[in-house]
């Protein structure tokens, strides 16, 4: 039976979560060089267009439609065919399906738009979409019918993963790695320095992120309840923990503390808390939040020296920050805080960690070879880089005959 | 004749201007430009990798003087841009074969 403020909650969560694109739009713009700001912006805000197209009329009966196989949704549902108001008791029993419908779009329009800080600065428009779509079907829609569909086969398998560690972050970090060795580094890496432009415009998404976080993680309650609130706390100390390791970290080996530092801790802190935050006390999600500051800390520093362009460091924030949350859960998740979940390691239930690890492996070796393959293909039929010349005019004219600042 | 060609940090071109005016300098051209000195530029650090900025920003300062101003005009424009720290800049002095006021035709010390 539909319940009215179980409704208006998810409806504002939908809302949040897809706020959450835009402020990672500012995130990433901020972040590139003035000549490609207008490209990076534009690489994540036409995924609430293209992918929401997607979604309706493929995508949400993919990954949520009646199982086959424990693989994939069957396309009974795509148009939204019998998506109406009435609740999906499977799914959520307390609000209308197409409530839950829209709330599972938003997740999957920022999925594909966390790949691109990988290969910022240095990929066509055309062969970016066109990658963008394919991944869509063939990476994000499964995975997702496997971890949350009814019938999925890691769901059957008990995998836990809350409001997205494996669907989103660990599917966008393995994408992102495969995009760093297809298309290779930008013009001039490792001989000239790039700076972010705008740090106060990193700092604005780095907010506007953190607050539609909250819809990410406490929404995946599917209900204005106990464990949405839970959830909702346990995002804030994972990014507040995040935030605090990493500038404590960068403060003792780099000697001053960063704005840079402080933003890219929360999101790390925030990514990976997300698979853990509907499963853990408040004093897991600090440890969550703290191991994710110190962990990404050291990845995003091994990348600089291992000359690896992952442009702005998905690999080392969402996919190790996916890992790192997935894993944990299976060591900190107690029926304490959600009965419909499992114990972890800490609780007396070691099996759990075993099945969150052999979910991160069939994930993570699918949706990177997929990538790969993918990335592959549309690089030998349509080129996914930029012309040299165009790299140095910059995205923002070669692509999209604009300028974001004038002189 | 003299230019006088300051080097300096940004911030402290008031400084120099009030200095300079005060004493009767009547005019001055400043652009801002890029460079590093002996100690050069400084470092940044973005996600704990460090890099190592060059060029740092600072204003060129130009004026034109009488010989027998350069004395207090260097020793004016120094103690307004001495801050004791690395990056103070420095000043250029050159001689001046003529100078012309282009609206009058007017030439050397008549057209300072």
């Amino acid at each position: 039976m539909i319940q009215a403020g179980d409704t208006a909650f998810i409806l504002i969560c939908a809302a949040l979560v897809l706020l959450m694109t835009p402020g990672l739009a500012l995130f990433y713009g901020g972040m590139v060089r003035r000549k490609n700001v207008l490209g990076t912006l534009m690489q994540s805000f036409i995924m609430i267009s293209l992918v929401t197209i997607e979604w309706v009329y493929l995508g949400y009966s993919m990954s949520f439609g009646p199982d086959v196989s424990g693989i994939i949704g069957d396309l009974s549902w795509a148009g939204l065919a019998g998506v109406g108001a009435a609740p999906n008791p499977d799914y959520a029993p307390t609000i209308p399906h197409a409530v839950f419908m829209i709330y599972q779009c938003m997740f999957a329009v920022i999925t594909p738009a966390l790949i691109t800080g990988a290969f910022a600065e240095r990929v066509r428009f055309s062969s970016f979409v066109v990658f963008s779509v394919a991944w869509a079907v063939l990476v994000y829609n499964p995975v997702c019918h496997w971890v949350w569909g009814n019938g999925g086969f890691l769901k059957a398998m008990g995998v836990l993963d809350f409001a997205g560690g494996i669907v989103v972050h660990l599917t966008c970090g393995a994408a992102a790695l495969a995009s760093v060795m297809v298309i290779g580094p930008r013009k001039d890496h490792g001989r000239r320095q790039f700076f972010p432009h705008s740090l106060p415009m990193t700092l604005l998404g780095t907010g506007l992120l953190w607050f539609g976080w909250f819809g990410f993680n406490a929404g995946s309650a599917l209900a204005a309840d106990g464990v949405a609130g839970s959830a909702f706390v346990a995002t804030h100390l994972g990014g507040m923990a995040g935030m605090a390791m990493w500038t404590v970290v960068e403060w003792f080996y780099q000697g001053k503390p960063t704005t840079l530092g402080a933003a890219s801790g929360a999101v790390a802190g925030l990514a990976t808390i997300t698979p853990a935050a509907g499963f853990v006390t408040a004093n897991s999600a600090v440890l969550i939040g703290l191991t994710a500051g110190f962990c990404c800390y050291w990845a995003v520093v091994l990348k600089s020296k291992l000359h690896f362009d992952d442009s702005l460091d998905v690999v080392g924030i969402h996919g190790l920050g996916g890992v790192i949350g997935t894993l944990m859960a299976g060591l900190l998740a107690t029926k304490g805080v959600n009965p419909n979940g499992a114990d972890g390691l800490f609780y007396g239930n070691a099996a759990q960690l075993g099945v969150q690890a052999l979910g991160i492996a069939i994930v993570g070796v699918y949706a990177f070879a997929v990538s790969y393959v993918v990335l592959k293909l549309v690089n030998a039929f349509m080129g996914l880089r930029v012309s040299p010349d165009n790299e140095g005019i910059g995205l923002d004219v070669a692509e999209h005959n604009e300028a974001a600042y004038s002189e | 004749m003299k230019k006088i060609e300051i080097i300096t940090r940004p911030h402290i071109v008031e400084d120099v201007k009030q200095a300079l005016t005060a004493m009767g300098v009547l005019g001055m051209t400043v652009t801002q430009v890029k460079g590093f000195g002996r100690q050069r530029g400084h470092t940044e650090i973005y996600r704990g990798a460090e890099y190592q900025v060059d060029f740092v920003p600072k204003v060129k300062i130009e004026v034109v003087i009488d010989d027998e101003r350069v004395a207090a005009v260097l020793d004016a424009v120094t103690k307004a841009a001495r801050t004791g720290q690395v990056g103070d800049g420095k000043i250029f002095v050159m001689p001046v074969d003529d100078i012309v006021r282009i609206r009058t035709g007017e030439t050397g010390h008549d057209a300072i």
